[in-house]
């Protein structure tokens, strides 16, 4: 069943000052099944988190067509991490949480329960100037689950982490997915990320972005947790897709 | 903390306040003049006339003139001053408005409040809101064009609302500058509510001022001064600075 259908005819950048007018994305087509977990692999600056951006309804100057999930009451919720946490400084960690909800219900046994799985217990009453970076992701991780998304968008959620924090909270993901599908487009530019990761790798083009390849990972992900098979399937990926492949 | 703190707040506040009071006292005693009375003379007239009540009865009102177009200023300050940052059309339309009201003199905007709405209380209020309405606008305004676009998008996509991104994601942004609008507001504010007193109504610190003017009476002058400060310094460290304090505690 599809959850989501992206059609971009085309996005592009007006002129600013000496910067000429830019074609971001073109032609840029796919679809993801409910509950499915895909990936979109592409070069930094090929139109990523203009892509999230547009699906996320935060920019409708594009032309095409995105069909969100169904919803019972109009608009589907869709739970979005940005690349920086971007929680409100002067909230605390779990006010951050509780303003995603609906107001005027009890909500404090379902923001502990998350607090609880997200290892944010100690936090819950801190202002998000005094977290770690990653601590900080681990909490927007939490808000975007809060709301039950019908869709999740994450924009490269893990990047500039060291790498040990990083691969607990990619562990996180799936853990709190598996607890509580949804569909997910996980953007990265990290390859073995996507791996890791996916049911199905979405290859982009250099601008203006559309999709190179479609790639399904069918590995079970509990095959996925050693370096060895992670690097023989980036291999594999690499040498059938080197063209589009080339800068990952 | 350092044994000594000759250097601590309190310590340096008091020290200044009692060298002002000596350079005073001598001043006046090498003057030997009715229009320089000593601080001694000066304290005597405040306690009398805070015990025959007419100093509390027009500090109050002027307080609460000082209060009522206060509140309105900011008010009403700050909702144009978020309009004119978020859009440029209106900002466009509003600066030129913005220039000859804050360039307007208070004397000339009390003297025409005072010409065509009477020599009224309402009269007396506008004229002090709409000195102060333009200071804010342009300090609100420099704060709302900073607001952070990330947040506003994150209130977006997660389906704040308007009522809640104004709550929780614009106005607390807003803070530091609504609190600098207020302070500088404070000060301004009661100088031109002495001014209105003055000029059309019969009461207050500023009615007071002009009746011993023509009397003559540097003491009574100068008691209702020092009664007047000393209540807006205890408003800035009783009401102001707590609050300040409360709107920064989540930073780090």
């Amino acid at each position: 069943m599809t959850a989501l259908a992206i059609d971009i005819r085309e996005k592009r950048y007006p002129a600013v000052g000496r910067a000429g007018a830019n074609l971001a994305l073109q032609a840029l087509r796919f679809e993801a099944a409910r509950g499915e977990l895909v990936c979109i692999v592409g070069p930094s600056g090929c139109g990523k988190t203009t892509l999230l951006n547009i699906i996320a309804g935060l920019d409708h100057a594009y032309s095409g067509q995105v069909t969100l999930p169904p919803s019972a009451n109009g608009r589907p919720m869709i739970g979005y991490v940005f690349q920086n946490a971007r929680l409100l400084p002067w909230r605390t960690v779990s006010e951050n949480i509780e303003l995603v909800l609906p107001p005027g219900e009890d909500h404090r046994q379902r923001i502990q329960d998350l607090l609880a799985v997200t290892g944010l217990g100690d936090v819950a009453h801190v202002y998000p100037e005094r977290l770690s970076v990653g601590m900080g992701r681990r909490v927007a991780l939490a808000r975007a689950f809060a709301i039950d998304p019908q869709l999740l968008l994450l924009d490269e959620p893990f990047v500039s982490l060291d790498e040990p924090t990083a691969d607990r909270l990619r562990l996180l993901l799936l853990e709190i997915w598996q607890r509580q599908p949804t569909t997910v487009l996980f953007v990265t530019h990290d390859l073995r990320e996507a791996i890791l990761l996916a049911d199905r790798i979405i290859l982009l083009s250099p601008p203006p972005a559309r999709v190179a390849a479609s790639i399904p990972i069918t590995l079970p992900r509990a095959a996925r947790q050693n370096d060895a098979t992670i690097d023989a399937l980036r291999r594999q990926v690499l040498e059938e897709f080197g063209e589009s492949a080339r800068s990952l | 903390m350092n044994p000594p703190r000759l250097h601590s707040p309190a310590w340096l506040y008091i020290a200044s306040i009692a060298a002002l009071l000596v350079l005073w006292e001598v001043a006046a005693s090498i003057i030997q003049s009715r229009v320089l009375p000593t601080p001694m003379t000066v304290l005597l007239v405040l306690v009398r006339d805070v015990a025959d009540g007419t100093l509390p009865y027009h500090l109050m009102i002027t307080l609460a003139r000082v209060a009522v177009s206060f509140v309105l200023a900011l008010l009403i300050g700050t909702a144009i001053g978020i309009v004119m940052g978020r859009s440029v059309l209106l900002d466009r339309l509003g600066d030129s408005w913005l220039i000859v009201f804050l360039n307007l003199p208070a004397l000339v905007t009390i003297v025409l409040c005072y010409v065509w709405f009477g020599l009224t209380e309402v009269a007396a209020i506008l004229a002090v809101t709409i000195n102060k309405i333009p200071n804010v606008v342009v300090t609100v305004r420099e704060g709302a064009r900073a607001l952070s676009r990330d947040l506003l998008e994150m209130a977006q996509v997660f389906q704040f609302g308007r009522v809640k991104t104004l709550r929780h994601v614009v106005l607390p942004s807003l803070g530091p500058f609504i609190i600098a609008a207020a302070r500088s507001g404070l000060a301004i504010v009661w100088k031109i509510v002495l001014v209105v007193e003055l000029l059309g109504r019969s009461s207050g610190v500023g009615f007071q001022i002009n009746l011993f003017f023509q009397l003559f009476d540097v003491a009574s002058m100068l008691a209702y001064t020092i009664a007047f400060v000393a209540v807006i310094q205890l408003l800035e460290l009783g009401v102001l600075q707590p609050l300040e304090r409360r709107a920064n505690r989540w930073r780090r």
